[in-house]
């Protein structure tokens, strides 16, 4: 066995360090070593996207990188996701429209929705389907999920609104 | 009628959000992979890279050497406490770990037990196993050649055929096939394929040596089944075992049967004395878990000149693989495929299947489907297609005339089943009316002109879901009954537990819709809980769309007795007879002074604080559902498709369901089973195959090769409804999750099919990939 590093890193806003092997799997460092089971693994070959976390403000596969290869870096997984207690206007869409059965693709999806309404606020549809094109659903036939972003995009931004009117900003 | 109570109470057919979501996008789900116990070890299996070979020996020293490692089990290991081979859910035993021989790529040959999984993973890697390839059978249609390699040396019978099954009257529609003017055949092929829930199997065996008690977190969708499986098989007290199914990331029918991974942890665990956690690969669920289908089907069709069906004869090759997995209910071989006349009105049929054995994975399971129903329903849907296309009758005008009619209800098939009620003309008009056929062939008559190539494909396909009735259906011969025990609370709230497990169906929300419905407490004071053994009544579990047929009737009908006794208490308080009292959503009042009343939580108050001479005390019931029949869900879909003449991609421009479950208990979550089964159904017609080379070697082993849609190529889907309930089930719903999985898959084909029609194309077999099509384009000399 290789000998162990040490990893630190800024997880959901807390700072979390560990001793890891270094072949460890960022996913397994996720759910067996910091203990947050919401990132799942659904695959062994990246396609699913069940493990899909944010790495300093980027989606990555989390069973296709290294848990030192996150060393120093801000991770955000689905349990982030919550802020004071409130529900990111993601998970309250996917639970409005309908967005999820089984629930196992869910942390995966939200967190491409949540990549991708950080980079386009009002997305289309066809941007939303490519946009959680690398996410693999085996029970919604997406069309609830596409709903549910649409739902937490109209919501952010009547959030959005009242602020930039408040700053004296353009409505 | 259904009274409907109002969004606060939240029964039957409202749209109320699902309970279940709140942990789901909160990562607070508690699946499988998601047990850590203290003091948990790791399995991992060894598996055969070839698909026949003899075992000649297994090393095991260098893999129990390595640092963490604490134990490597054998084939001949288990063979020692009799473990070695386990029965499957269909009369036929499979190997657990192999002994003597592999007979399919991937299969269990040894278990690795280590501190860490990835120890485990390093350890199986370690140990050594000597094989001697043998020859190799793939296709089922050699199976019973003479030259043919026996594959089950274990069976007294030296063949690889495994049975022969037919129903219906042979010499009527041989009869009708010689004196009819029109005969139409398909020869169509079901492909091998996998349910591929986006959770794999797994699970953690944990034996305490101290109690004798067996935990088992299991990802099953028949806990109950088989806790009393692993007590028969494994010789364990019943009482001793205790299967949790916690949350589950999808089944789809892959969950149902039991796994060699579980018996290995199962008796890691037992040796050991510690948990042990076994959680499969992708790649392991794809190339070793239950498959589906792999039917090699002909259907002829003989029928009168102006179009009328009057008889259907199917001959079928099963392949089952190395063992008969099959998971259906023991009466029936290839389960319920013999509802392969459909939605059709006719008087003679006969259907007969051969299973044989291949070196291939064992199955095969129902996927998304009540055994082998998605088979037929294909088949049929397709045959009516090419015979009405060979009469150059539209295929909608075809099917109309030829449907079931309302008033014929119950319906007595040629083949021996009595549909429960329906109107297929009503769904069928409704679907026509919402994508615009008439327009629609307008167009594409205008394309054609064009050289371009659009095709609309129909499927009104009937359903037969909800297995029992109990003296017809069974798994293992437990029959499929199912249960519900509800608990009222002193404050009127409610507990209730159902032999069924949810794997994202929604349980958790429409079982108290249910409950809602029947006593007016509302949805959001009832708590469901399923999957644990201990607690729960005994059930079957969830499959063949069969929670609403049984445990959502069981439901109702355990309120209903609560109902009673809360008449009795109600009586008490006011009183008065309970004969002068009547119901209404909630509470009981005295007939003509409706302000005298006590509600449902009064009562529930009183159960416990005030209870009448003569009554027990507690506001509790349970009920074991046997249906009185099957339930027949039906509907029409239509697709629309365009086709690319220069990549051959097939594009789905629209497509249109239509679906009649009977009354509905909740129309967001039915719908979201709708869209969810689609998609599945597309996949299939599209892009799934679990295909073999030569030498056995699985293609399609992985999500790299084995296509899942994304939200890409999904397309819109646009959603109706008619209403004709069942007349046997307490609150006339019908099962409904598993219809689009089986009737869509005819629409896609026949959509494609008639794309081409005019160029002389009547089948092209699923997956209907570009490559297949861009060929029969170019056989065709539409493009050089």
């Amino acid at each position: 066995m290789a000998k162990k590093q040490s990893v630190q890193l800024k997880v959901n806003g807390r700072n979390r360090e560990a001793l890891v092997e270094p072949r460890l799997l960022l996913v397994h460092f996720i759910r067996d070593v910091l203990g947050l089971t919401g990132t799942h693994v659904g695959c062994d070959t990246s396609n699913c996207g069940a493990c899909t976390v944010i790495l300093n403000g980027k989606t990555i596969k989390s069973c296709t990188a290294f848990a030192v290869q996150a060393d120093g870096a801000e991770l955000l997984t689905v349990e982030g996701l919550i802020k004071d207690g409130k529900l990111h206007p993601l998970q309250d869409g996917f639970k409005q429209e309908h967005g999820l059965q089984c629930g196992f693709c869910t942390p995966g999806m939200l967190m491409s929705s949540y990549a991708l309404l950080e980079k386009n606020a009002n997305p289309s549809e066809e941007e939303i389907r490519w946009g959680i094109s690398g996410n693999l659903c085996r029970c919604t036939g997406y069309q609830n999920i596409v709903k549910a972003v649409q739902y937490a995009a109209n919501k952010m931004a009547e959030v959005k609104a009242p602020e930039a009117e408040l700053a004296g900003g353009v409505k | 009628m259904i009274t409907k109570t109002s969004p606060e109470i939240g029964g039957m057919g409202h749209s109320i959000k699902r309970k279940e979501d709140s942990r789901f996008i909160q990562g607070k789900g508690n699946y499988v992979d998601d047990v850590h116990l203290p003091g948990m070890v790791y399995g991992h299996m060894v598996r055969s890279p070839y698909a026949h070979a003899r075992l000649k020996g297994i090393n095991t020293e260098k893999a129990k050497a390595l640092h963490g490692v604490l134990a490597v089990i054998t084939g001949e290991d288990l063979a020692k406490a009799n473990l070695a081979w386990m029965p499957t859910l269909f009369f036929d035993k499979q190997m657990v770990l192999a002994t003597g021989k592999v007979l399919f790529q991937a299969q269990e040959v040894a278990f690795v037990v280590a501190e860490d999984q990835y120890t485990a993973a390093d350890a199986a890697e370690l140990v050594e196993v000597d094989y001697e390839e043998l020859p190799v059978l793939v296709d089922p249609h050699k199976a019973t050649d003479p030259d043919a390699p026996i594959l089950r040396e274990d069976r007294e019978e030296k063949s690889n055929h495994i049975f022969h099954w037919e129903v219906g009257d042979k010499a009527a529609t041989d009869k009708a096939f010689q004196n009819a003017p029109v005969k139409a055949t398909v020869h169509a092929i079901s492909q091998r394929c996998h349910p591929a829930p986006l959770e794999t199997c797994g699970c953690v065996a944990d034996f305490n040596k101290a109690t004798e008690k067996l935990t088992i977190y299991l990802t099953s969708q028949a806990p109950h089944a088989h806790r009393t499986l692993f007590s028969i098989v494994g010789g364990i007290p019943e009482q001793n075992i205790r299967v949790i199914s916690p949350d589950i990331g999808g089944g789809f029918g892959n969950k149902v049967p039991i796994y060699p991974g579980y018996v290995c942890a199962v008796v890691a665990s037992l040796t050991l004395g510690l948990p042990v956690k076994w959680i499969e690969t992708r790649s392991e669920n794809l190339q070793s878990t239950g498959f589906a289908r792999d039917y090699h089907m002909t259907a002829e069709l003989a029928a009168t000149s102006d179009g009328r069906i009057q008889a259907l004869r199917v001959k079928t090759l099963a392949d089952h693989g190395a063992f008969n997995a099959a998971a259906q209910p023991t009466k029936f071989p290839a389960g319920l495929f013999s509802v392969c006349t459909g939605s059709y009105d006719f008087p003679a049929a006969f259907c007969e299947v051969d299973g044989v054995y291949t070196n291939k994975a064992p199955g095969g399971i129902a996927y998304r489907c009540s055994f082998r129903i998605t088979e037929a329903a294909y088949l049929i849907e397709r045959a009516v297609d090419v015979l009405a296309s060979q009469l150059k009758i539209d295929p909608a005008e075809f099917r109309r005339k030829n449907f079931i009619q309302p008033d014929q209800f119950p319906y007595k098939t040629p083949l021996g089943w009595t549909y429960d009620s329906g109107n297929y003309e009503g769904a069928l008009n409704k679907a026509l009316d919402m994508i615009g056929y008439n327009e629609l062939r307008q167009e594409q008559a205008e394309k054609r002109k064009k050289g371009e190539l659009m095709g609309i494909g129909i499927s009104s396909f009937t359903e037969a879901v909800g297995a029992g009735p109990a003296h017809t259906f069974d798994i293992a011969g437990i029959k499929m009954f199912d249960s519900a025990e509800i608990r009222i609370h002193p404050t009127g709230k409610a507990i209730c537990r159902m032999g069924t497990k949810s794997q994202g169906q929604g349980h958790e929300t429409t079982y108290a819709q249910i409950v809602a419905q029947e006593l007016g407490i509302p949805a959001s004071d009832v708590i469901i809980e399923e999957g644990d053994t201990d607690t729960a009544p005994y059930g079957l579990g969830t499959y063949a769309s069969r929670s609403t047929p049984t445990s959502g009737a069981a439901t109702a009908i355990a309120a209903r007795k609560i109902r009673d006794k809360a008449k009795k208490i109600a009586a008490h308080l006011l009183e008065c007879s309970d004969e002068d009292l009547e119901w209404e959503t909630g509470k009981f009042f005295v007939k003509g002074a409706p302000s005298k009343s006590k509600t449902i939580q009064e009562i529930a108050f009183a159960a416990y604080t005030n209870i009448p001479a003569g009554l027990e005390a507690g506001l509790e019931a349970v009920d074991y559902y046997d249906p009185p029949n099957l339930t027949f869900p039906f509907g029409t879909y239509i697709c629309v498709v365009d086709i690319d003449k220069g990549t051959g991609e097939v594009k789905v421009r629209r497509f249109v369901a239509v679906d009649d479950c009977g009354n509905v208990i909740n129309p967001m979550i039915v719908q979201g089973q709708i869209h969810g089964g689609l998609t599945e159904g597309l996949a299939i017609a599209f892009m799934q195959l679990i295909d073999y080379d030569e030498n056995g070697n699985v293609q399609g082993g992985s999500f790299m090769d084995y296509l899942i849609p994304t939200a890409v190529e999904t397309p819109h889907w646009e959603t109706g409804s008619t209403c004709t309930p069942s007349p046997h089930h307490p609150f006339g719903a019908k099962g409904v999750g598993e219809s689009p999985n089986v009737g869509s898959p005819a629409a896609f084909v026949n959509a494609v099919v008639d794309a081409l029609s005019h160029l002389g194309v009547k089948h092209i077999d699923m997956p209907i990939t570009p490559w297949k099509v861009w060929n029969v384009l170019h056989e065709k000399g539409v493009v050089n």
